[in-house]
C-alpha cells in the first residue's frame, strides 16, 4: 500500500462514517420508534429516521457537528509500512474536511483559534494497537460535543461496586436533553484514570444490539427516567449501554461514562 | 401554524408548548462566540450589523461549502443561557430555535415576548433541505461554526418547547425525571 492510497482510504472511511449510520444503530432506532407511544417523541424519531435517509441518499453529513475525530488502529505485527501512518491519517482528515465536507471543529483550547482543517495538537486522536497477523483495521469514531460535554469520570471507592449502576443512571439524568437522546452509553469500569475513559470510548465501537444482562439492566433503569428523545419526554432515553472492563488497583475503582448521541457514527475498514 | 419573520408579539403569544410550527423567512445562526459578541455590542450601545428585534436566532453552527449550507442542525441551547438574558432585556419580540431547552431564568425573561422552538438535534441533513439560501454572513473571522449566517428558510419544522407564557416542556420532563430518579436510588 502506498501513502496516497492510504490517505484516500481515510477520506472514504470518514465520508462513510459521516453520511451513513451503521446498520445496528439504525436498527436500534427503528425498534425504539415502533415501541414509542409519546406523540412528540414519535415526531422526533420520524425526523431522525428521515434525516438518516436524506444524508445517505445525498451523501451529506448526518449532523453538522462532524465531531472531533478519533481513530483506533489495530496493526498486524507482521506488517511493514514504509510511510508515516499518523501523517497519512492527518492528511486524510485535512482532505476529508474539504471534500466531505466536515465542519472545522478543532480549535486551540485557550485562544479558541480554529485550525480550519480538523487537526491540531494531538488531534485527530490516534490510538495504535499491535495485533497478530499482517492486516490493518482502522476504526473511526467522530464524536460531537453535545454528548461529549456531559460525559463524566469518577474515581469511585473500591467498596462502591454496587453503586456503579446508579452512577451511570445519575449521569444520564443530569445530562437530560443536552446530548441528543436517545443516547448510546459507553462505560469503562476499572483500569486507571485515563484507561477508564478510553475503555468507555472504545465501548461505543461495539455492536449496540449485543448487550449482556447487566448492561440491559442499566438500560432499563435509564429508560425508566423517561427523559425521551431530545429531553422532551418518552420511553426511550437510551438505546444501548455498553460496558468494558479492566483490572484496576486494589485501592481504586475508576468509572467513566462516555455519552454518545443517537447519531452514533462510526466506520471501519480492514486492509 | 406557520411563523413568518420578522416575528410579531401577537403571533408569538398564540404559540403553546407541544404545538408543531414551521418557520419561514430569515433566521440568524449564532452560538457561543457570536452571542458573546452580540452582548458586547449591546452593552456598549453599539449598533449590530443585523436587526435583533423581531429576529429568529438559530442556535446552530452549520457546515458551509461554496456558499451553500450542507448540514445545519441545532446545537445545545443551554450554553447560550446567560447571553440570551441580555438579549431578551433589549428586544420587544424574538424567537429562538435550538435543542435541549433553556434555563428557568431565560424562560421567565421570555414571558410575553419570546418563544423557543425545538428542532430535532442531529438532523442536520434534513434541516439543510429547508434552507433556501445564504443571504449574508457576519463575523466570518470567528470561523465557520461560530460566525453569524443569515439564512432564508422555508417551512422549517419545529415544536414549541418553551412558550411566551412561562411553560417549558423540558421542565415538565425534568420534574418527573427527578422524582423517578429519587425512587430508583
Amino acid at each position: 500500500m502506498e501513502y496516497h492510497d492510504f490517505v484516500e482510504v481515510v477520506v472514504d472511511l470518514l465520508k462513510k462514517a459521516q453520511t451513513e449510520l451503521p446498520e445496528d444503530v439504525v436498527e436500534a432506532i427503528k425498534i425504539a420508534y415502533e415501541q414509542e407511544e409519546n406523540e412528540i417523541a414519535r415526531k422526533n424519531f420520524e425526523i431522525i429516521l428521515k434525516n438518516v435517509e436524506v444524508a445517505k441518499k445525498k451523501k451529506i453529513p448526518i449532523c453538522q457537528d462532524t465531531g472531533i475525530l478519533a481513530f483506533f488502529l489495530e496493526i498486524g505485527r507482521e506488517l511493514c509500512l514504509d510511510f508515516d501512518i499518523k501523517k497519512a491519517i492527518i492528511d486524510g482528515v485535512k482532505k476529508a474536511t474539504k471534500e466531505v465536507p466536515l465542519r472545522p471543529n478543532a480549535v486551540h483550547p485557550i485562544t479558541r483559534e480554529n485550525s480550519n482543517d480538523n487537526t491540531g495538537l494531538f488531534i485527530p486522536y490516534i490510538d495504535l494497537d499491535l495485533v497478530e497477523g499482517d492486516r490493518i483495521k482502522i476504526s473511526v469514531l467522530p464524536k460531537g460535543a453535545g454528548s461529549e460535554n456531559v460525559s463524566v469520570l469518577k474515581m469511585m471507592l473500591p467498596s462502591d461496586a454496587k453503586k456503579i449502576k446508579s452512577f451511570i443512571v445519575e449521569t444520564v439524568a443530569l445530562a437530560g436533553g443536552k446530548p441528543c437522546p436517545p443516547i448510546f452509553v459507553g462505560v469503562g469500569v476499572g483500569g486507571t484514570f485515563d484507561l477508564a475513559a478510553k475503555l468507555a470510548k472504545k465501548a461505543l465501537l461495539r455492536n449496540v444490539l449485543k448487550m449482556d444482562e447487566f448492561e440491559k439492566e442499566v438500560l432499563e433503569a435509564i429508560n425508566s427516567l423517561e427523559i425521551g428523545p431530545m429531553g422532551m419526554g418518552g420511553k426511550f432515553t437510551a438505546l444501548s449501554v455498553l460496558i468494558n472492563y479492566a483490572h484496576c488497583h486494589t485501592a481504586s475503582l475508576p468509572v467513566a461514562v462516555n455519552i454518545q448521541c443517537w447519531a452514533n457514527r462510526r466506520a471501519e475498514v480492514i486492509l | 401554524m406557520n411563523l413568518r419573520t420578522p416575528v410579531k408579539v401577537g403571533d408569538v403569544l398564540k404559540l403553546k408548548v407541544g404545538q408543531e410550527v414551521t418557520v419561514t423567512g430569515t433566521v440568524y445562526t449564532a452560538r457561543d462566540e457570536a452571542h458573546e459578541k452580540i452582548v458586547e455590542f449591546l452593552k456598549k450601545g453599539e449598533k449590530l450589523p443585523f436587526e435583533l428585534d423581531g429576529s429568529v436566532i438559530y442556535h446552530c453552527g452549520p457546515i458551509v461549502k461554496d456558499n451553500k449550507v450542507i448540514s445545519a442542525g441545532p446545537t445545545t441551547s443551554a450554553r447560550m443561557n446567560k447571553f440570551s438574558l441580555e438579549i431578551l432585556k433589549r428586544v420587544n419580540c424574538i424567537a429562538f430555535i435550538g435543542k435541549g431547552g433553556m434555563s428557568r431564568e431565560v424562560v421567565n425573561a421570555m414571558k410575553g415576548k419570546a418563544v423557543y422552538l425545538a428542532f430535532t438535534g442531529g438532523a442536520g441533513a434534513l434541516a439543510a433541505e429547508r434552507i433556501l439560501k445564504i443571504k449574508n454572513v457576519y463575523w466570518e473571522e470567528l470561523g465557520m461554526p461560530e460566525a453569524v449566517w443569515e439564512l432564508e428558510v422555508e417551512d422549517f419544522p419545529c415544536i414549541v418547547a418553551i412558550d411566551a407564557h412561562g411553560n417549558s416542556i423540558y421542565e415538565e420532563v425534568e420534574k418527573k425525571v427527578k422524582e423517578k430518579l429519587k425512587a430508583l436510588l
